[in-house]
């Protein structure tokens, strides 16, 4: 079987086909299942689930508001297992330093929707939108420690230079994680404790809620993979651009030193100068 | 339902921040790829 070029003969043929971004099977796939699982979030979240004999209809919040604040911990701790990675080991890939960066890029923006999201709660159940309580002034800490993180992360210098500061910072600022977990505990908090993970391993729950937050936290872990993969692949392109865009403006640098040196310069008349 | 408004605004924060992430993240993913070769990709 033969096939014919559709083009008209006219236009220039150009045979490389167009390169591709940071999609493949895998992130489909995963981004699929996390689509469905958003979907059965809020169809539980905002329908099935029954409401809570204290706080009512505002414990609907929670199922967004616990596994926001569940993928901001898990993007935190892959972040100090990146930068312990990166820090330790004999071969100090940058693909460890990526994954850190990316993954605690993730998890800010969700410390920050969880921190929005537990403000519209505590409206509807305490009345007030903040309290300087331990509990939401420890995330609010959390948050702005890897705002730091990622400034620190844009400074100059190599890539390599970039993955030591920002490894140091990343594995002191995941011990913040289990203060914040804490903190309801170790002070007299306006914040409720843990429902699911508590100390004695009672679930005070309803089924239905349980299953609704189940969900929730199943949707945004697919969710945070996604985002990884794509963000540490970005990554790893921006890095490989720098490099090149700094080898190119070394050559370029090197090519014109070259045309000046091998230029014989022009005689001077000291007569003809005016 | 009673206090909708904070519900329902609190799940679209939410989705629509993801929504975002989501957009920013395939786009800057695409416009990185045109300007890097198919063979650098580590992932293809």
């Amino acid at each position: 079987m033969t096939t014919t070029d559709p083009r008209p003969t006219s236009e220039p043929t150009d045979a490389r086909p167009a390169r591709r971004g940071t999609g493949t099977r895998g992130t489909r796939v995963v981004g699929i299942a996390a689509i469905i699982a958003m979907v059965w979030l809020v169809a539980f979240g905002l329908g099935f689930s029954p409401e809570d004999r204290d706080q009512r209809e505002s414990v609907r919040l929670l199922y967004v508001h616990v596994p926001t604040i569940w993928l901001a911990y898990l993007a935190f701790v892959v972040t100090a297992i990146g930068s312990g990675m990166y820090l330790f080991t004999k071969k100090k890939s940058l693909g460890w330093d990526r994954l850190a960066g990316a993954s605690a890029e993730i998890g800010t923006v969700f410390v920050a929707v969880t921190l929005v999201v537990g403000a519209l709660w505590g409206r509807l159940t305490w009345g007030v939108f903040w309290q300087w309580d331990a509990r939401l002034t420890t995330t609010a800490l959390l948050f702005v420690t890897y705002v730091g993180y990622l400034a620190v992360r844009r400074l100059g210098g190599t890539h390599e230079q970039r993955a030591r500061r920002s490894s140091v910072i990343g594995l002191i600022a995941v011990l913040e994680i289990p203060l914040v977990h804490w903190s309801v505990r170790l002070w007299r908090s306006l914040h409720q404790e843990a429902t699911v993970l508590d100390t004695d391993g009672d679930v005070d729950m309803d089924g239905l809620m349980l299953f609704s937050l189940f969900v929730g936290v199943i949707a945004f872990s697919l969710l945070y993979v996604w985002l990884v993969m794509h963000r540490t692949r970005a990554m790893a392109m921006e890095d490989l651009l720098d490099d090149h865009g700094l080898d190119e403006a070394l050559a370029a640098r090197r090519a014109e030193d070259d045309t000046l040196s091998a230029t014989p310069e022009p005689a001077v008349d000291p007569k003809g100068a005016s | 339902m009673e206090d909708a408004g904070f519900i329902i605004g609190g799940y679209v924060l939410t989705f629509a921040t993801v929504a975002l992430m989501a957009w920013r993240y395939v786009r800057s993913g695409r416009k990185l790829g045109e300007r890097v070769p198919d063979e650098e990709k580590y992932w293809l």
